[in-house]
């Protein structure tokens, strides 16, 4: 597990004056599967900066950060992925070697042909983690990943960060 | 601040019915930020499943997260068990 005491002093002053509290989570209702896993559609979002090679490649540029979204197929070769997230704040190499680090595609279909998953949707979400100013991502690219994977009828979601 | 980011997105989703597990990789955030489901992995940032061509490792990371599925008094908040 990292801790604030293992990130590099300028990321680790910046983490600690970072106003958190003020995007506490509260208030949700839970949303519980309704069968069972193995019968159950997944998709994965992901906040390490993945996209194709003919997409746009995330913003660095943005200060606040890119509240962008890139859809990825389901049936992408994982490691034909790109990687435009520049942050210094983690170690790239992992994610350089093996997309399936963030990513897992691989294993998800794993899982499928094993019987613990139902379904993997048709499409996964990929975002750039690194956004100061969330406003645009809690008020519209959010939810309009939320709506994307109402429609395709998904049950459960794994997200991960870097 | 990928660790807020996911948080966000996630909320965004349960709260469309669909749920939703994270992996947290910075323990301070995840507190303050609780999200509905997530799994505290012992791993440094980038590394969020382990380690690149670990397969074992990763999907006893995935199954764990799995798990918290079943949760319904969230948030959640587990340790990963190697």
């Amino acid at each position: 597990m990292a801790t604030y005491s293992d990130l590099r002093l300028d990321h680790r002053l910046f983490m600690q004056g970072y106003p958190f509290s003020k995007y506490r989570i509260s208030g949700i209702k839970p949303a519980l599967l309704s069968k069972p896993l193995k019968q159950s559609r997944l998709a994965i979002v992901t906040t390490a900066g993945l996209h194709t090679d003919n997409q746009v490649a995330f913003n660095q540029k943005d200060k606040s950060g890119d509240c962008s979204f890139r859809e990825i197929a389901a049936d992408v070769e994982v490691q034909s992925l790109v990687e435009s997230h520049k942050s210094s704040a983690f170690d790239h190499s992992g994610i350089e070697k093996d997309r399936n680090l963030a990513f897992p595609v691989d294993r998800l279909r794993e899982f499928k042909t094993q019987g613990i998953i139902g379904e993997i949707n048709h499409r996964h979400f990929s975002f750039m983690g690194s956004i100061i100013n969330p406003q645009k991502l809690i008020e519209e690219t959010a939810p309009a990943v939320a709506s994307a994977l109402t429609s395709d009828r998904v049950e459960a979601v794994i997200l991960t960060p870097v | 601040m990928c660790v807020q980011t996911v948080s966000l997105i996630q909320a965004a989703i349960e709260k469309v019915g669909i749920s939703t597990v994270s992996i947290s990789l910075l323990r301070e955030v995840t507190e303050v930020l609780l999200p509905p489901r997530a799994l505290f992995v012992p791993f440094k940032m980038g590394f969020p499943l382990g380690e690149a061509n670990n397969k074992e490792l990763q999907k006893r990371v995935l199954l764990q997260m799995f798990s918290l599925f079943e949760k319904a008094e969230i948030p959640v908040l587990e340790d990963f068990k190697p």
